[in-house]
């Protein structure tokens, strides 16, 4: 005769782990971080190597150009090259009640990266078992995206652009830690390869509900041939937001920040 | 995740933790009707799935660091990536014995600014003068700080 066991849900009492609660409280700790950033903004692709982090660096300090305050959180944790991107020097983060805070670019964007912790040349790696790593790394990883988000003086921010790396997964996380989906641009260069690669991020980030602000094409005029920023315009009815040459200059940029606040 | 005891039908509670230092956990749990105890044992793969979600089992009463799961589990940090400009009184008092000195210089420089000002914050709450290497185990197994 079969054991009559209540199920999880019918333990209604209190317990000392509180694991559910630890939890929310974690969410909570991200949405009170970020009641004074207006709009997070995530910068993806799905596609490697079609320049997110350089179109992310342009438009963080156009935008402070134009009198925005601006972060970049580089989200990208085993490639990290925000810093460089926007010549911000390595240094030690400072930690005061509670919270760390974020470097600083001569012009004024505030940033948080993995390459301000993890030692130059060295990958990101974590303790742990050396065996079944995919089992809990990308788990690290989203917690290390949640602490970017909560335990990083961000400030009052007009906007806080999130670098994402290659493929969904990380905008997924992301999205779950946000309260409310963040705005998408997305960046793609001209070939077909790279359309239908960002057409799968951004199916992705449609069925999380979040707004598409559009897309800039990166790279045009070089060898890369292709409609891709028209293509996905149409097949997403959002704008061509820019179409970015080889060496673009700061007025270039500055056109985007114009044209990504619009869009908002 | 939760314990029934089927015999009474009740909820077990969380009794203690403990840390062996080799990767894996147990978690006791008592009934509150029978008085009867059941140890959860999780493998390291499943000790530092529960860590890498930033929980821990049976709670805390220590104030929670700033990226704390980041600087417990990088194993690849700058020895000189933070910089701790607060001390926010935590501690203040409170001693380390050499041989705690010791122990915590072992610590590597990428967590050990976390690990010290926990242990203090530790210290505090229970009104302890001087941390000892066995205060440090205590902590160490009432906080869930594997690793550290």
């Amino acid at each position: 005769m079969p054991l009559n066991i209540r199920t999880y849900r019918d333990l209604t009492e209190a317990d000392r782990s509180g694991l559910v609660d630890q939890i929310v409280a974690q969410r909570r700790r991200v949405t009170d971080r970020l009641a004074t950033v207006r709009r997070v903004l995530a910068v993806m692709s799905g596609k490697g190597g079609v320049g997110k982090s350089f179109v992310t660096a342009g438009l963080a300090r156009a935008l402070v150009r134009a009198g925005r305050a601006t972060g970049v959180l580089d989200a990208d944790f085993n490639g990290p090259t925000a810093p460089q991107l926007l010549r911000i020097p390595v240094a030690s983060c400072t930690l005061h009640d509670g919270v760390i805070e974020p470097l600083v670019s001569a012009e004024g964007v505030r940033c948080f990266s993995m390459a301000f912790l993890v030692e130059d040349g060295r990958p990101l790696a974590f303790r742990g078992p050396e065996t079944e790593g995919h089992v809990w790394r990308e788990t690290l990883e989203a917690a290390a995206l949640r602490e970017f988000l909560a335990d990083v003086a961000w400030g009052t921010l007009d906007q806080l652009l999130v670098d994402l790396p290659p493929g969904v997964q990380r905008f997924q996380e992301l999205t779950e830690l946000l309260a409310v989906p963040p705005a998408v641009l997305a960046v793609t260069i001209p070939t077909a390869e790279s359309r239908d690669a960002v057409r799968r991020a951004l199916r992705g980030a449609v069925e999380r509900k979040a707004l598409l602000l559009g897309v800039v094409e990166n790279m045009v005029g070089g060898p890369f041939a292709g409609s891709a920023a028209d293509d996905l315009a149409a097949e997403f009815g959002i704008p061509v937001l820019a179409r970015i040459p080889f060496h673009p200059g700061d007025d270039m940029w500055d056109a985007i920040a114009l044209s990504v606040r619009s869009a908002s | 995740m939760k314990f029934l005891c089927v015999e009474c039908d009740r909820q077990m509670q969380f009794e203690e933790r403990q840390l062996p230092g080799d990767g894996t956990l147990a978690a006791a749990f008592r009934c509150p009707t029978c008085g009867r105890v059941v140890a959860l044992l999780t493998n390291p793969m499943e000790t530092q799935l529960v860590a890498s979600l930033g929980v821990k089992i049976g709670g805390t009463t220590i104030e929670r660091q700033p990226m704390e799961t980041v600087r417990g589990m990088v194993a690849t940090g700058k020895p000189d990536a933070f910089t701790d400009e607060g001390e926010r009184g935590a501690g203040s008092g409170t001693i380390w014995s050499v041989e705690a000195q010791e122990r915590l210089a072992r610590v590597p420089n990428f967590v050990r600014g976390m690990v010290k000002r926990i242990y203090l914050d530790y210290a505090r709450e229970r009104g302890i003068a001087e941390i000892t290497p066995a205060i440090m185990d205590t902590a160490r197994t009432e906080l869930g700080l594997e690793e550290m």
